[in-house]
């Protein structure tokens, strides 16, 4: 699945993927869902010491990571989760996946069962822009952070942080940490359950647990 | 045309050999064992001194032990010579690549062509029915007599991944890395149905005389011939075949209205079939394919293929190919589920061809990155940053 979020300078990892680093702790086990090419698995197992593994739906993906060295499978975070053994992994990663997965809740619920936490990023159709772009405009949001149209996003499921809450709070999920990136991807300094958040976060990550 | 066949000797072959098993014999899964056995074999580098450089490279069905050095039989270029050599994905300025001749083959190892020391006339069907364990409990054999205790990697594609996912399941703790291509946890009701027209299309050869063609001076070219067309065709893949040969005519510009080679496809399998009888025996065709059809690592662990891999150490690369119709991605794809139950660590990767099953001996530079990128990485956690 292609990352909604835009890279920075060449080489410089997307600064969403490094706050999603931060809430890993050194050498634990990680399985990091939807992977892509493998930046933040990389980055996780050279600087944090992580025993690192990935899923990955494009084919191409898979094969950059692996012909990199990392263990990387091809697979679909919809139907190849149950086959991981409960408590497998200390850390579940999916980054920016969740609105593109056929069944968001089961996904989610997959990830803590897998992993003691799930750090989860998602972006947010609560955003001032979003809100604007339907308002005024009567259409589909298409800017910098959400860069398809609605005909070729990969994102079937949207959300809002407000609606990623409630989830989290039908499926008894703890959220133990949550940061909210402004439009720069900088963290927004404001309480990550609230009305602003929803309003001035572009996107959001979560470190979660069940309760 | 030569029709007859001469029993083998591991002396006359011209690769490294040794026989084993002397006071020691070797167990078998029929029950059955092997007092003495021979195991022929090429090695290519250096052993390192800590002697944990070694990648063990394991043939298929129809292969042999010359994986990167000219068949001493056809001439031909070994059948892996372009990934072994130096700065090659199997880099021999790095790696002591081993690779056997498997037990049951017809290239210097103990099968039903060598001559049973006990009689003094060749095995033919007296030598017992072998399985794919029991090729990697020969292995392990040699690899004991080297002085190997762990092996870096064990490679192989088709019926050679079959050997290095049992390795895996044997042997955990001599296995670093296990890399099986094209290849699967157990053989398809299809595929053991294609192995039974070979096996019946050489027991109809009058020239088989009962499997003892060797004392009779015969040999069932017809029957291999027709077992090796049937099964070079699972090889390939519709697209491949359609891509080489279409519907062309040999040398010919309309039909004879007879049933000579008209079409290209028909000759080239002729082909296939009669060069294939020159450097394979028809017996060790049996019982090699026999050893595939009873392989399922599954069975052995009542039926949860994932019990064969519990708490393994063993980093796996599981290589597929998208044309591959024999092994097919599938099959690949459910052994990687369950080492995945198995919490393993592995990695999966299918390579987008049309080149069919036989695309792991091709130039698919895709699967080449991918096996030096895999192999990469395990060295990098097996001696850390440095070289070995």
């Amino acid at each position: 699945m292609t990352p909604q979020a835009p890279f920075l300078d060449d080489g410089v990892m997307r600064y969403d993927l490094r706050l999603t680093a931060d809430m890993v702790t050194p050498g634990s086990r990680v399985l990091d869902v939807g992977c892509g090419d493998g930046d933040l698995l990389a980055y996780l197992q050279r600087e944090k010491g992580v025993d690192g593994r990935g899923i990955e739906l494009s084919m191409a993906g898979v094969r950059t990571c692996v012909s990199n060295g990392l263990s990387v499978i091809q697979g679909d975070a919809d139907t190849d989760l149950k086959d991981y053994p409960t408590g497998a992994f200390d850390y579940a990663i999916l980054s920016q996946t969740l609105p593109a997965t056929h069944h968001p809740r089961e996904v989610l619920q997959q990830l803590l069962r897998i992993g003691r936490w799930a750090v989860v990023s998602i972006p947010n159709f609560g955003h001032w822009k979003v809100r604007l772009s339907l308002a005024l405009q009567g259409e589909m949001p298409v800017n910098e952070f959400l860069t398809d149209a609605w005909w070729e996003t990969a994102n079937i499921h949207y959300c809002t942080l407000r609606d990623f809450h409630h989830l989290c709070d039908l499926l008894d999920i703890r959220v133990e940490q949550g940061l909210v990136l402004n439009s720069r991807g900088r963290a927004l300094r404001v309480p990550p359950r609230g009305s602003l958040a929803n309003l001035m976060g572009q996107q959001a990550i979560f470190l979660l647990r069940r309760s | 045309m030569d029709n007859t066949v001469q029993p083998v000797d591991a002396e006359t072959i011209g690769s490294e050999w040794v026989r084993l098993g002397h006071d020691d014999p070797l167990p078998l899964d029929s029950g059955e064992e092997l007092s003495p056995f021979t195991v022929a074999y090429r090695t290519y580098g250096n052993l390192n001194e800590a002697r944990d450089n070694a990648i063990l490279l394991c043939h298929a069905l129809t292969g042999d032990q010359f994986a990167a050095d000219p068949s001493p039989v056809t001439g031909k270029a070994g059948w892996w010579q372009m990934l072994i050599g130096p700065g090659r994905p199997l880099d021999t300025d790095r790696f002591f690549i081993i690779c056997p001749n498997v037990l049951g083959g017809c290239m210097g190892s103990s099968g039903p062509a060598e001559v049973n020391p006990e009689t003094g006339r060749p095995w033919a069907l007296t030598f017992p029915v072998i399985t794919i364990g029991d090729m990697v409990r020969a292995q392990a054999r040699l690899l004991d007599h080297l002085g190997i205790d762990q092996l870096f990697a064990v490679v192989g594609g088709s019926m050679g991944g079959m050997q290095a996912l049992q390795w895996a399941s044997d042997y955990p703790e001599r296995v670093f890395a296990s890399v099986p291509i094209a290849a699967a946890a157990r053989h398809s009701a299809q595929n053991i149905a294609f192995h039974e027209v070979g096996r019946q299309a050489i027991m109809a050869d009058p020239d088989w005389c009962g499997g003892n063609y060797i004392m009779q001076g015969t040999k069932p070219r017809r029957g291999l011939a027709v077992a090796r067309m049937a099964a070079h065709i699972t090889y390939l893949s519709e697209a491949a075949l359609h891509r080489k040969f279409g519907r062309n005519l040999q040398n010919r510009s309309e039909f004879t209205y007879g049933f000579d080679a008209d079409f290209q496809v028909e000759s080239y399998l002729r082909h296939q079939g009669s060069s294939f009888v020159d450097r394979f025996d028809a017996n060790a065709y049996l019982y090699i394919t026999r050893a595939m059809d009873y392989f399922d690592l599954a069975q052995d662990h009542g039926g949860v293929l994932a019990r064969a891999f519990a708490d393994t150490p063993v980093r796996f690369c599981v290589i597929s190919f998208s044309s591959d119709w024999l092994f097919p991605t599938a099959e690949s794809r459910r052994l990687v589920h369950a080492l995945n139950a198995a919490a393993a660590n592995v990695s999966f990767v299918e390579v987008e061809t049309d080149k069919g099953h036989d695309a792991f001996l091709l130039d698919e530079p895709e699967f080449h990155d991918t096996l030096v990128g895999f192999l990469e990485g395990a060295a990098e956690h097996r001696w850390g940053g440095g070289a070995s």
